[in-house]
């Protein structure tokens, strides 16, 4: 069984490396050829090791030792349970229906190959991050899809707003990284081990929690935890790491689709769901999750309303999904938050997909404002970005409605400090959910056409690699939800993958109203509660008012956004988060380098000691050399001084 | 043979260059010699990559041959020198100097084929200098004689000073000899306390006998001074690093190379071989110093490097700041703070040859090392392209780089010894990325920023070569350090427990 794990991410890397190397050789043909082969079997093989897993049969063990230091090994190995394994299905899957997709969207892009080369790349990555069964690993695919991630940016590295966004994007996940090798080290501090299962085993002793060292009243779990989410908060761009993700729409489409919000930005959440054992041992980390995830999901959702670009949208919508997550993280619903993961994750390819195809078809124009009546001229994108948009709305039976409900439904069982506010902000966030998520819907396939005669006349239904991707997403963002719901509810879904307190398990004081339930009544009983609560009637007014704006009475929203006042101008700055960090950060960082530079060292250092000293050593030859003016009678002087000098301190002694 | 392997290894290449020198470059000035003179630089090239090589090759048996289990010095030779001062000719090596001595064969062998075709200029001893001082630097490493260590590490000196002063730029004058200065100042304080120590120890200059001698803590401190000056400014370490940017900048790119990669190692062997083991006392107590230098390093210098616009310079303020971590694992007294320098020394050899070599290749097409003449390189040179952004991510630390190993267990050591610690060196995560891949993106991504740019050749078999080497090293030592750890373990704990006894009388 090892052997077939480590063929699944090798397969990629495999592929990966055969394009990169040999991409001229093997040409376009080759290169979609050869990675689509090895995700596919990758797929295949993760479906089987899921079978497998759901038998009963987890696996943690290690490949090789990667370097022994103090003593302590330092592995790479695997940890296959049903977090694991449900993760690489949902990697594989939507990694493959973003190979394909891409055959047609990059088509004749001169970078075709090193594409396929970084998404094959990139699967590898993710792949050996959710497989990980040690934090150096964890690091190691961790700063590794940040990477490609960076490549991918800036792909098209001719662009001056890719290659600004790439470089923003990866510095503001090494500030999250600083925070997460911060944590590794004081994990490997505390429990002399870097595995997990050695960790957790370490965490459940009590007196590890309570010792403190010089950090106050602080626990070390809770400084662990936090750390490791500041990490978190980079990759999973939670509030306030969260600018460069908008700007990650600089890099093609389907890897915003792949990385930017199916899976690499929710290794965050992964990351806190594996750490549940930790997690739960400090409820102040959990409280600061939680707050940190609701405003997110809040503040994001509410730019997403004023966005024209339709990639920006999608990108918003992502963030305030990934704030859903984590609350639903903070409030101990671990497996609810994987399990929105997985809901979203096809649902959001599926948008951004369908936010391609349209760009294709729209000859590269994003603006939503020069869109409309698509419905029409490309039914298929139309229908699947329906289905991504009803499940993103949360309206049953699709695949989010489940996810989001046991979301609001976690959040509102918490009884941790700031769950009150968590759940507010949530249940308002899905009317703006709605709202923006048909607003982009109306905007751009109903209505009439406003694009320019030359576009209009050019546009048609994409090519059926593009199209057969987002049919077959549209699928599971359907039927998911119907299908892990009850196991998610009854917590079989992840088995011991995850480690709940018993008094945090929200999940299960939720399932009390379930009780006795199951199969079709079980989800027919949560349909019909979800009728008669808040959430669906709020997502229901957000699609309704949605409607009116946009197809309606199409010229309320400029009058609502006259009306805001200072409202309409935060949102559209987001806050202002990037003006700050510009003028707080980055710019006083450049110029304090330029001043430490030429003040400091070349001025100070350099200057004023180095060639100081130089300057005063040959200050003083400058002086003695001057007597030797090679004058006799100077010399003869100076004997009879000296001489004198001599023979009066002689008699004095 | 493996009794006589180290003094092959130190005169062989010796050897080569007074050959080189021999042969010399003309065969004479009149135009009908000109043949000849080409056929003369054709066999000088050959003879001096085929000394490299030779070397190189000898030099495997050392790590194959090694035995992990033993911190003894090993390979060993020991004959009398000079019988009246009981001066030896000792040499021997351990799990420590092994590795460096293997990244000095490799560089040299880099440094030749990179110099093939750009020095036009005196050849012939061009290449002896380079050979000359691979000699005396494996002689530094392997020396354990304090006399035989002393005239090789000032002997180094002499073949670098003409390297940068020959080859050099146009201020290569002033670079020359303020690293001559500046190194030399610190060497001589270091044999005063040689020559202190070899009157305590009743005359032995035997290295290992002064590991193993009683000291009282003031005579530690000041013997620990003493080769701090030579070492910090080797390292070079915050403040006295200043000679390291103007010696890259002006010295050709196989000085640079050699110098970033080989020669900065001296300084943390200096003081892994000398201060740690015989002024234990004294590291200890001066530990707080050591460790706040090399902090400054980090931070301090990572923000000079990020006001560069001459990559030269960015990729020395770099090194300074790369060189931090070494300084600080040292001094943090754990087996991850001490195995991660030693990583990093060897990681840091590999990639900032690589960096140097890059700009090499820029700078051998253009003439030019400032940021604002290039830009959008990417197009016009993929490949070199390729090999740059590998470079550059290793020297942010990405990890499956080497760059990433040392950087990753320094900050584990330094975590041990005080979370604060740990907590400033890993802002190198932002400030590192921050100053490489700004310049990544000022010249490797955007528009093409010139039509010279545009018309720039991609690299050539020879300098693919060159960095293909240094990029599967470092990309195997980053996925795979523990063949290059395991031969350290038992010098690393060997080394540690005499820090732990305290050598006070």
């Amino acid at each position: 069984m090892t052997n077939l794990y480590l063929a699944i991410p090798l397969l990629c890397l495999s592929t990966a490396l055969l394009t990169g190397l040999f991409g001229k050789r093997i040409g376009p043909r080759g290169a979609h050829c050869i990675n689509i082969a090895g995700v596919a079997i990758a797929l295949l093989l993760s479906l089987l090791v899921y079978a497998d897993v759901r038998g009963g049969h987890s696996f943690n063990g290690a490949i090789y030792t990667w370097a022994v230091s103090g003593g302590v090994p330092l592995r790479i190995g695997f940890m296959i349970d049903q977090l694991s394994a449900m993760m690489m299905v949902v990697v594989t899957f939507v990694s493959l229906m973003v190979h394909i997709y891409t055959i047609g969207y990059l088509a004749n892009d001169p970078g075709y190959q090193r594409f396929f080369c970084y998404i094959a790349m990139f699967t590898f990555a993710m792949l050996m991050l959710v497989m990980a069964n040690n934090f150096l690993q964890l690091f190691f695919a961790w700063e590794l899809v940040g990477l490609v991630s960076y490549l991918l940016i800036g792909f098209w590295y001719e662009r001056e707003s890719a290659i600004f966004a790439n470089l923003k994007a990866f510095l503001m996940n090494r500030v999250g990284d600083f925070g997460f090798l911060l944590g590794i080290a004081a994990i490997l501090y505390l429990f002399g081990s870097l595995d997990y299962a050695v960790v957790f085993a370490g965490a459940a002793i009590s007196d590890v929690q309570n010792a403190v060292t010089g950090f106050g009243e602080w626990q070390w779990t809770t400084i662990i935890c936090l750390l490791l989410f500041v990490g978190a908060m980079g990759k999973s761009a939670q509030i306030p790491l969260h600018g460069w993700l908008p700007d990650s729409m600089e890099g093609p489409t389907p890897i915003s689709a792949l990385i930017h919000a199916a899976t690499m930005v929710t290794a965050g959440i992964f990351m806190v769901a594996r750490m549940s054992p930790l997690f739960e041992l400090s409820e102040t980390a959990l409280s600061v999750v939680l707050i940190v995830g609701a405003s997110t999901a809040i503040l994001m959702a509410l730019v997403g309303l004023v966005q024209y670009d339709i990639k920006r949208v999608v990108a918003y919508s992502t963030l305030s999904q990934l704030g859903y997550m984590t609350a639903a993280l903070g409030a101990s619903a671990y497996q609810v938050a994987i399990f929105h993961l997985g809901t979203h994750a096809f649902f959001k390819a599926l948008l951004f997909l369908a936010a391609g195809s349209v760009i294709i078809s729209m000859h590269h124009e994003q603006d939503m404002r020069k869109m409309g009546g698509l419905r029409a001229i490309m039914p298929i994108t139309y229908l699947t970005a329906a289905v991504g948009s009803f499940a993103l709305a949360g309206i049953p039976p699709f695949s989010g409605f489940f996810s989001k409900d046991a979301v609001i439904e976690a959040v509102r069982h918490s009884r941790l400090w700031g769950a009150g506010y968590a759940y507010a902000m949530l249940l308002l966030g899905v009317f703006v959910t709605a709202f923006y998520s048909f607003r982009l819907l109306f905007m751009t396939f109903h209505g009439s056409s406003r694009a320019p005669e030359a576009t209009r006349r050019r546009m048609h239904e994409s090519p059926g690699v593009v199209v057969w991707p987002m049919v077959a997403l549209a699928v599971p963002s359907l039927v998911v939800g119907v299908l892990f719901f009850e196991p998610m509810l009854n917590g079989s879904l992840f088995g011991d993958a995850i480690h709940i307190a018993p008094r945090h398990d929200v999940v299960a004081q939720w399932a009390v109203a379930y009780q006795g339930q199951s199969g079709v009544w079980l989800i027919l009983a949560m349909v019909w509660h979800s009728l008669l609560s808040a959430p669906f009637w709020l997502a229901v007014a957000g699609i309704v008012f949605a409607w009116y704006c946009y197809c309606k009475n199409t010229a309320l929203p400029s009058k609502l956004a006259a009306a805001s006042g200072p409202i309409y101008p935060l949102l559209q700055n987001q806050y202002g988060f990037d003006w700050f960090y510009q003028n707080v950060f980055a710019n006083p960082s450049v110029r304090l380098a330029g001043l430490l530079s030429a003040r400091i060292d070349v001025g100070l250092v350099d200057g004023v000691l180095v060639n100081g000293v130089a300057r005063l050593v040959g200050r003083c030859s400058a002086v003695v050399r001057t007597m030797q003016t090679g004058l006799t009678y100077h010399y003869a002087f100076a004997m009879i001084i000296g001489l004198f000098g001599l023979v009066t301190w002689i008699a004095w002694l | 043979m493996q009794a006589h392997l180290l003094s092959l290894l130190i005169w062989l290449p010796i050897l080569g260059g007074v050959l080189l020198l021999g042969i010399g470059d003309c065969a004479g000035k009149s135009a009908g010699r000109r043949l000849a003179t080409v056929r003369r630089l054709v066999t000088v090239r050959r003879l001096a990559l085929g000394f490299a090589l030779a070397v190189f090759v000898l030099s495997v048996p050392l790590y194959t041959q090694f035995d992990t289990h033993t911190a003894a010095m090993q390979f060993g030779e020991h004959h009398i020198w000079v019988r009246a001062f009981n001066i030896h000719y000792s040499l021997g090596v351990d799990g420590i100097s092994m590795p460096l001595i293997l990244l000095t064969t490799l560089l040299t062998v880099l440094v030749v084929i990179a110099g093939w075709k750009v020095i036009r200029a005196r050849v012939a001893q061009y290449m002896a200098a380079f050979l000359i001082m691979e000699g005396l630097m494996i002689g530094v490493f392997a020396a354990l004689d304090a006399v035989l260590f002393y005239v090789f590490w000032e002997a180094m000196l002499i073949p670098m000073f003409f390297i940068i002063g020959v080859w050099g730029g146009p201020n290569r004058i002033y670079a020359a000899i303020k690293f001559f200065l500046y190194t030399l100042l610190g060497s001589l304080l270091m044999l005063v306390a040689l020559l202190y120590l070899y009157h305590l120890s009743g005359g032995s200059f035997r290295i290992l006998d002064y590991h193993q001698m009683q000291l009282a803590l003031t005579p530690q401190v000041w013997v620990f001074l003493a080769f701090f000056a030579a070492f910090a400014v080797k390292v070079p370490m915050f403040p006295v690093h200043t000679w390291l940017p103007d010696a890259h900048v002006e010295a050709p790119t196989g000085g640079s190379v050699i110098l970033a990669a080989v020669m900065l190692k001296m300084g943390g062997y200096g003081f892994i071989r000398f201060n740690l083991p015989i002024t234990p006392d004294a590291s200890q107590e001066l530990a707080w110093m050591m460790i706040g230098l090399s902090l400054i390093a980090v931070v301090y210098i990572a923000l000079v490097a990020l006001a560069q616009r001459d990559m030269k310079k960015l990729i020395a303020y770099s090194s300074i700041s790369h060189m931090g971590f070494v300084t600080l694992g040292l001094f943090v007294f754990n087996p991850y703070g001490l195995e991660g320098a030693l990583l990093q020394m060897i990681s840091h050899g590999l990639i900032s040859a690589a960096l140097f070599l890059c700009v090499g290749v820029l700078y051998d097409r253009m003439h030019s090392r400032m940021l604002e003449t290039y830009g959008g390189l990417a197009t016009p040179m993929p490949v070199f392209a390729t090999f740059m952004v590998l470079f550059a991510m290793a020297n942010c630390g990405l990890p499956g780089t080497s760059g990433f190993v040392g950087e990753f267990l320094v900050i584990l050591g330094a975590f041990q010894a005080n979370a604060w610690f740990a907590a400033v060196a890993a802002l190198t995560l932002i400030f590192g990325a921050a100053y490489t891949l700004w310049m990544v993106k000022r010249v490797i991504y955007g528009k093409v920023a010139s039509p010279q740019v545009a018309a720039l050749a991609d690299v050539e078999p020879r300098e693919i070569v060159v960095l293909a080497v240094l990029a599967a090293l470092v990309l195997l030592v980053g996925v795979w350090p523990n063949p290059l750890l395991e031969v350290m373990h038992a010098s690393t704990d060997n080394l540690l427990q005499h820090i732990a006894v305290s050598k006070l009388p």
